[in-house]
C-alpha cells in the first residue's frame, strides 16, 4: 500500500462518495454548535421540515455572548444585553426542540466550544469534527480532521451528517529540536505564522510535527492547531501518541473498557507513514524561536520580543508595504520602535487558544507574589470552561490572580472577539492571549498584541512587553 | 439559492490584502438570529465615522467619505475587487450575507481564504480567483475609468469589459453546475441518503466507538 499522510488517512476513512471533479461527500462524526452561527441553520431545518440526521453527534453550548461577570445562577436572565440574550435563548429553544444535548450557561460544564469538546471526550482521535467557527482546527491536536464551516454547512451537516468537500493539499510543518525555557506552544505557532504568512496554508491541511511538537502536552498541541487557521489552513493536525490516548482516557464521552482499548489500538495508526508525500514542507528550528509579540493587524505581523517594529519602507512587495503602513497607523506604532518599549492598557488571558488549565498555571507562575502595574487599567483572566475554573480554584490560582490585582471571571469567549460586554475602547492597547489582532477585533479602535499567557502575565506586571525569560 | 449565470456590473476597488470577515461584518451584528438585514453594516467600521450597534438607524449615521463604497459610482458597484487572501479569519457566513445584501454578486481577488470561498457559493455569490497581475491591471483600469463595468459569464468562465481582453477563470465543475442552476446543496446530498446510511453501517463495524 502506498504511504499516506495522516490527512490522507482521515480523508479516505470518511469519503462516502466522489464526484467526477474530485468533490467528495465526506461523513462528519461530530458537530459542535454555539449560539452565533446556528440560529439560521436551525431555522433552515424548520423551513424545510427536516430533522437532524444524528442528534447524538451534536453538542451545543453558548459561549460567544455569555457575560463573564456576575453569577451564572441566574441563567440567561444574567445577560444584560437583550440582543445577546435572545441569541442564547434561541439556542436553548432550538436544542430543546430538536433534542440536542446542550450545556447551558449555568452548567458547570459550559465553556468555549473548543475547550469543552476535548474536555468532555466528545472530541476523539480519527474523527471528522466541524463547527460553525474557524477555530475548530483546535481539535486536530487529537489526530482528528477538524475544520470550521459557515452556517449553510452547519445546516447541511445537521440534515445529512455529511459535507461536500474538495480535498486540500498536504503541508508538513516540522519544528525540529527543542524550544528553550519560557518558549511556549503559542510562541511556536506565532513563529510558524510569521514564517508562512497568514495565507501560507490556504488550500492546505497542515500537519505539525517534529520534536518540539512531540514535546508539547496535548493542551499545547491544541494551541498550535487552534491557530492553523491564522496561517490560512482550515485544518491543522498532529499525530496521535501515548499522550493523546492518556488525555482522552476516562473522559465522559470517551469509550470505556474494552471498547477504549480497541479504539486506542486503532488510534495509534493515526500518523503519517514514512515516505508519505507532502506537497509542501516547511521547517523551523525550535531553538531559534523566542517569545513572540504581534505588532500589526494580521497574525503574520509578528516578531520576537527583543525585535523592533518593522519598517514598511524596506519591504520590497508594494502590496505588503501598503498593508504594513495601514497596520502601523491603526496600531499607533512607529517603525523601529522596540517591542519591549510598548506600554499596554489592558491584559486579556483567555480564548480558545489559551484558556486551559496549563495556560492558567503558566500565567499564575509568572504573577505569583507580584502586582499588576498601576498603569494597566484592567487585567482579566477568563478560564475556558466551568471545569477549568473549578480546577484552577482547587489549585489556588484564582487567589494568585486576585492578589496581583487581576480579575478572575466566568468562562466564555469574552474579549477575544468582544461580542459580550468585555471589549477595548478606541485606542486602548491590549496584551492578549487570543488569536486575532484584526482591526476592531477586541472592540472598535482597539489595538491587540498577540502573546502567550506567560508573556501577557509579565506584561501586566511590567506595564509593557518584556521577555518573560529574563523576568 | 439564487442562480448565477451572467452578471454585468460596476467594479469597486478595495485596495487591501487580507480583508478579514471581522472587517466585512463586525461582531456586534452577528447577534442577529436572521439571515437578512446585514447589508447596511457591510464594512461597518470603515464605512461609518461613528460606532454602530444593532438596532440603530444606520441611514442616519455619518458616512466616511474616504471609504470607496461611499463614493459614486462605487456605491452602486456589484463586483468587488480586492487583493490577496480576501475573507480571512472567522468562519461567519454573515460576511457573505452582508456583501450579498449590499448588492455584490461577485468578488475578484488573487486569493481567498478557504472558508469564505466555500461560504460564497451557498448564497449564489461567485468568488473569482485571478492572477495578481490581472487583478492589478483591473485596479489600474478603474483608476483611469471609475465606473468600469465587467461582464462575468459563468457558463463560459470568462470576464469581458477590460478593453478587448477576454479574461478566463476557473471554477470547479460541480460548484459551477450548482451555481448555474441555483441548486440547494442539502437537497442534492439527501439524494444519496442510502449511501450515507451504508457508510454508517460499515463504520459501526470498523469503528464502533464513533457511534
Amino acid at each position: 500500500m502506498t504511504a499516506r499522510t495522516l490527512y490522507d488517512k482521515l480523508w479516505d476513512a470518511h469519503v462516502i462518495r466522489s464526484e467526477d471533479d474530485g468533490t467528495a461527500l465526506l461523513y462528519i462524526d461530530r458537530q459542535l454548535v454555539h449560539e452565533v452561527t446556528s440560529p439560521q441553520a436551525f431555522e433552515g431545518l424548520r423551513m424545510a421540515n427536516r430533522q437532524p440526521w444524528r442528534r447524538e453527534a451534536m453538542l451545543a453550548v453558548p459561549d460567544h455572548n455569555v457575560p463573564t461577570l456576575g453569577s451564572r445562577a441566574d441563567g440567561i436572565e444574567g445577560i444584560a444585553d437583550l440582543v445577546s440574550r435572545e441569541q442564547v435563548s434561541t439556542l436553548d429553544n432550538n436544542c430543546a426542540e430538536f433534542k440536542i444535548v446542550e450545556f447551558k450557561m449555568n452548567d458547570i460544564r459550559q465553556g468555549i466550544v473548543h475547550v469543552i469538546g476535548p474536555e468532555e471526550g466528545f472530541t476523539l482521535p480519527g474523527m471528522t469534527i466541524v463547527c460553525g467557527d474557524s477555530h475548530t482546527s483546535t481539535h486536530g491536536a487529537f489526530g482528528a480532521l477538524a475544520f470550521g464551516i459557515g452556517t449553510s454547512e452547519v445546516e447541511h451537516v445537521m440534515a445529512s451528517q455529511s459535507l461536500m468537500q474538495k480535498k486540500a493539499k498536504n503541508m508538513l510543518v516540522r519544528v525540529n529540536g527543542h524550544v528553550g525555557a519560557g518558549v511556549t506552544a503559542k510562541d511556536i505557532v506565532l513563529a510558524i505564522i510569521g514564517k508562512i504568512g497568514t495565507a501560507g496554508g490556504t488550500g492546505y491541511t497542515i500537519e505539525f510535527a517534529g520534536e518540539a511538537i512531540e514535546d508539547l502536552s496535548v493542551e499545547g498541541r491544541m494551541t498550535v492547531c487552534n491557530m492553523a487557521i491564522e496561517g490560512g489552513a482550515r485544518a491543522g493536525i498532529i499525530a496521535v501518541d501515548e499522550k493523546t490516548i492518556e488525555y482522552v482516557k476516562g473522559r465522559p464521552f470517551a469509550p470505556k473498557g474494552e471498547m477504549f482499548d480497541k479504539a486506542a489500538a486503532a488510534w495509534l495508526d493515526l500518523h503519517s507513514d514514512a515516505g508519505a508525500h507532502f506537497d509542501c514542507v516547511v521547517e523551523l528550528s525550535a531553538a531559534e524561536i523566542a517569545p513572540q509579540v504581534s505588532w500589526g493587524t494580521s497574525p503574520e505581523m509578528v516578531v520576537p520580543v527583543a525585535a523592533k517594529v518593522p519598517n514598511p519602507e524596506t519591504e520590497g512587495d508594494a502590496v505588503k508595504a501598503n498593508g504594513m503602513r495601514k497596520a502601523l497607523a491603526y496600531m499607533g506604532l512607529e517603525a523601529g520602535q522596540a517591542i519591549d518599549s510598548i506600554a499596554i492598557d489592558k491584559v486579556f488571558i483567555g480564548s480558545c487558544t489559551n484558556s486551559r488549565i496549563e495556560d492558567m498555571r503558566a500565567a499564575a507562575a509568572v504573577i505569583k507574589g507580584r502586582k499588576k502595574a498601576d498603569s494597566v487599567m484592567l487585567a482579566m483572566v477568563v478560564p475556558g470552561s466551568g471545569l477549568v475554573k473549578q480546577q484552577a480554584e482547587a489549585e489556588g490560582l484564582d487567589k494568585v490572580f486576585l492578589e496581583a490585582g487581576f480579575e478572575w471571571r466566568e468562562p466564555g469567549c469574552s474579549m477575544c472577539l468582544a461580542m459580550n460586554a468585555d471589549r477595548l475602547e478606541p485606542g486602548e492597547r491590549c496584551a492578549s492571549t487570543s488569536n486575532r489582532n484584526f482591526e476592531g477585533r477586541q472592540g472598535q479602535g482597539g489595538r491587540t498584541h498577540l502573546v502567550s499567557p506567560a508573556m501577557a502575565a509579565a506584561a501586566a506586571i511590567a506595564g509593557h512587553f518584556v521577555d518573560v525569560r529574563n523576568f | 439559492m439564487q442562480a448565477f449565470t451572467q452578471h454585468t456590473g460596476i467594479v469597486a476597488p478595495l485596495d487591501r490584502p487580507n480583508v478579514d470577515t471581522d472587517a466585512i461584518i463586525p461582531k456586534q451584528y452577528l447577534k442577529s438570529i436572521h439571515r437578512t438585514g446585514f447589508g447596511s453594516n457591510a464594512f461597518d467600521d470603515w464605512r461609518y465615522l461613528t460606532p454602530g450597534e444593532p438596532g440603530m438607524d444606520h441611514a442616519k449615521r455619518a458616512k466616511n467619505p474616504e471609504f470607496v463604497l461611499n463614493q459614486a459610482p462605487f456605491d452602486r458597484a456589484s463586483i468587488l475587487l480586492a487583493r490577496e487572501n480576501f475573507g480571512c479569519g472567522s468562519s461567519r457566513e454573515h460576511a457573505v450575507w452582508a456583501l450579498d445584501q449590499f448588492g455584490f454578486r461577485a468578488v475578484i481577488a488573487p486569493s481567498f481564504a478557504d472558508i469564505f470561498f466555500n461560504n460564497s457559493f451557498k448564497s449564489g455569490m461567485l468568488p473569482i480567483v485571478l492572477s495578481a497581475e490581472i487583478v492589478d491591471k483591473i485596479f489600474k483600469a478603474i483608476e483611469v475609468s471609475p465606473g468600469l463595468e465587467l461582464t462575468i459569464d459563468l457558463e463560459h468562465k470568462t470576464i469581458r469589459g477590460l478593453g478587448d481582453e477576454v479574461i478566463e477563470f476557473n471554477v470547479d465543475d460541480f460548484r459551477r453546475y450548482c451555481l448555474l442552476n441555483g441548486l440547494d446543496d442539502i437537497g442534492l446530498t439527501l439524494r444519496h441518503a442510502d449511501e450515507i446510511k451504508a457508510y454508517e453501517a460499515r463504520r459501526k463495524v470498523d469503528a464502533p466507538w464513533l457511534f
